[in-house]
């Protein structure tokens, strides 16, 4: 379920906490937006619904070259047969990747570039991704899948301990930089809890990982293929439910989109909403829905890497607007959210005390 | 004409095939017998099993479940047998293909099927769905694999430490067998002498990995090492019953866990949304489903040594039928949990505690 903070700047109106409910929203001229059906908070007559917003491609990129209609899942199998080609010591594995993997991310790629290089393991998480932590660090370009982001548990270990430390304990004698691993995330609409998980906030608590999160085919490939060439060990989540429903026109050659650099996609002077993957879409009808409904004008960015994340960009924009709010999919407490907007209130500074909310589930994900 | 009892064999002797054995000096007895109404309760229930299992796909392709099924027709002799050779108060707990075991650990047709559904007549509510259904002294129905391994070990401590004589069956399947906390388990359990029964499914088919391609040593009975293993035939149902009071007792006479490996084979893929067959063949299926049916093999036994006539097991089936029938009218309609579900049971609580809602201004309510 999206968890929401809302964080405003004390305006000149006074608003105190006992005026929270009615009172607030007309003191301050906004009202608190419906973020989606399943966000409200009243109870609804139950229905079912289908994925909450619609997908609207981006125009195509004209600086990387010639382009060709993919969706994620498509897009991802084109970084990976861009890196194979490149790159002699790349090697792609993980349950059923050579198949083609259960969401087609590597269809082609074993007949392509031959069984040793594209090869399943057995069902063994820990397993993979300390494997590939030995094999980044004797010097293969190493990229591990595992099948859904909730099975990335048993692998927390060789993340947090072995992989993210590597460098620093070895006094940079040893790291396994060239360790990218890629895994499913996010709700899909049927996947209950346990192919559902949104875990990046697990991981954003360790220092020496990098955590990425697109929000489409083009963000994805050049994401994925700037994780791959980092010298950090990096995690990349693919939201599952814009792996068929995310459509755009993505070039066919290798390009890079630089990691920690949050996008501002579009400028507004109201109220920032901060986002990434699957929910950036959601808040993009939610800005228009507030420009159109409330004369709320919204600038709209999305975070893409989530761990180191672009401070800077998001300081900014608040500066500017004043307000700002997060949505992730994750449940609320914990959640990243709270990382960025203590981080936000604490660099931005104000002559007022600021007061800001919390908004969200503390539930299961995906019930 | 009419048939009597006195016209039925009341009991057959059958040989079944021998176990092989991993440091045992002997395995089951080679021979079991069987009554009339042993027999017939079998077969209902493997019959039950297999409807069951048919309608739940029926009734995904309907879009009435959704989500994720993973169907078990064609290893009902396992869940069949399994219960036959242990007590109602022993303990179970297997991955997430659970719908058999859900049935023959006390659960009913109705309460599984609204679970799948998800309606509030489920058998965990309607919250829990395919993967997550328990029962009594059934603990799951567990979504990651190899996790329900160790949690089972647990249980037989727990059998142990109040001295009560259970013991803990822990179900798993050729897939999981290569999950690092199953070998923790191994380890743990034969350290400490728990009554615990490993028992590996081997489906050939880890998802779409065959055994081959993913296993080092596909001899899974042997993988326990230091432990002793079993493997039999896991379509014969009087082959996994007898292998499983040969478990049992050696649980239960204090000399530790065992592990018993059962050959058998799923109809279905892997879950509905796999059409089963791009990583083996049609011919494998229906090879398998004319010489090794579960449920053929018994009813061929029965009827060749006259224990049943044919009318009566049609009979069975009409009834079985009907009770799929009726159960799945409900599951259809059966009302939705409330809305106000949603946050129960997260924790445990007394009084009942306040959950975030999606603004600072409405608590949700979690109820234990």
């Amino acid at each position: 379920m999206a968890a929401t903070r809302l964080f405003l700047r004390a305006s000149p109106v006074k608003c105190s906490l006992t005026g929270l409910t009615g009172g607030v929203h007309s003191s301050l001229g906004l009202t608190l937006l419906k973020l989606s059906p399943a966000c409200t908070a009243k109870p609804q007559a139950q229905r079912r619904h289908a994925a909450h917003f619609t997908y609207h491609p981006e125009p195509a990129p004209s600086q990387y070259g010639p382009t060709q209609k993919m969706n994620l899942f498509q897009s991802v199998t084109s970084a990976l047969d861009n890196t194979l080609a490149g790159d002699p010591t790349a090697v792609i594995f993980g349950e059923d990747v050579a198949f083609g993997g259960v969401f087609r991310c590597t269809v082609g790629l074993r007949d392509k570039y031959g069984k040793d290089r594209v090869f399943n393991t057995p069902l063994c998480e820990q397993g993979i991704v300390g494997f590939g932590i030995g094999a980044a660090a004797a010097g293969a370009t190493a990229i591990a899948e595992i099948q859904f982001a909730d099975y990335i548990y048993p692998a927390f270990d060789q993340i947090v301990n072995e992989a993210a430390k590597y460098r620093y304990r070895s006094g940079n004698m040893f790291d396994c930089g060239k360790l990218t691993i890629r895994s499913p995330w996010g709700c899909v609409g049927h996947g209950s809890i346990y192919h559902s998980q949104c875990p990046e906030a697990f991981f954003t608590h360790c220092p020496g990982i990098k955590i990425v999160v697109p929000r489409g085919p083009v963000q994805a490939k050049g994401l994925l293929l700037s994780c791959i060439a980092d010298q950090n060990p990096c995690i990349f989540f693919e939201p599952k439910i814009l792996y068929r429903a995310a459509v755009e026109q993505v070039p066919t050659e290798a390009y890079q989109i630089p990691l920690s650099q949050a996008e501002v996609l579009q400028e507004g002077s109201d109220l920032t909403l901060v986002a990434w993957g699957t929910q950036v879409h959601v808040l993009k009808e939610v800005a228009a829905m507030a420009q159109e409904k409330l004369g709320v004008s919204c600038e709209l960015i999305d975070l893409r890497t989530i761990l180191p994340w672009d401070t800077e960009t998001v300081c900014k924009s608040v500066v500017k607007t004043g307000r700002l709010l997060i949505s992730h999919e994750a449940p609320v407490t914990g959640g990243f959210a709270a990382e960025i907007s203590s981080t936000v209130q604490v660099r931005v500074r104000w002559e007022i005390k600021a007061f800001y909310f919390h908004r969200g589930w503390s539930t299961y994900g995906s019930l | 004409y009419v048939s009597t009892y006195a016209d039925f064999t009341p009991q057959a002797t059958f040989d079944i095939k021998k176990c092989d054995l991993h440091k045992l000096e002997e395995g089951p007895p080679l021979q079991a017998v069987l009554t009339r109404e042993e027999g017939l309760q079998y077969y209902r229930t493997m019959q039950t099993i297999r409807r069951m299992e048919l309608k739940a796909d029926q009734l995904y392709k309907q879009k009435i479940i959704r989500g994720f099924c993973h169907l078990y027709d064609g290893q009902e002799a396992c869940a069949v047998g399994i219960e036959t050779g242990i007590n109602l108060s022993d303990h179970l707990i297997t991955a997430y293909r659970a719908h058999g075991y859900t049935l023959t650990r006390g659960g009913t047709v109705r309460e599984i099927m609204a679970e799948l559904t998800g309606r509030r007549g489920g058998i965990a509510k309607g919250k829990g769905g395919s993967m997550h259904m328990y029962t009594k002294h059934f603990y799951g129905g567990n979504g990651i694999v190899g996790a329900q391994v160790p949690l089972g070990a647990g249980v037989a401590l727990a059998c142990k430490y109040l001295g009560n004589n259970e013991i803990c069956v822990c179900l798993y399947g050729d897939g999981a067998a290569n999950q690092g906390q199953i070998f923790e388990t191994y380890n743990m359990a034969s350290l400490w002498k728990l009554p615990c029964i490993f028992i590996c499914e081997n489906n050939k088919y880890g998802m779409g990995t065959s055994v081959e391609r993913a296993a080092a040593s596909t001899d899974y009975y042997k993988r326990g090492d230091f432990i002793p293993g079993l493997r039999l035939d896991g379509m014969d149902v009087l082959c996994v019953r007898e292998a499983t009071k040969f478990a049992a007792e050696h649980c239960r006479s204090g000399k530790g866990p065992i592990l018993m490996e059962l050959q058998t084979y799923r109809y279905h893929g892997h879950s509905m949304s796999d059409p089963g067959v791009s990583y083996r063949t049609r011919e494998e299926i229906q090879e398998v489903r004319s010489k090794s049916d579960p449920i053929s093999m018994l009813k061929d036994r029965m009827l060749s040594n006259n224990m049943a006539s044919v009318e009566e097991l049609k009979e069975i089936d009409v009834e079985v039928r009907k009770e799929i029938e009726d159960a799945a009218q409900f599951a259809t309609t059966d009302p939705e949990p409330p809305l106000d579900d949603l946050c129960n049971h997260i924790f445990y609580n007394d009084p009942p505690m306040e959950v975030r809602g999606t603004n600072p201004w409405t608590k949700l309510k979690s109820v234990s």
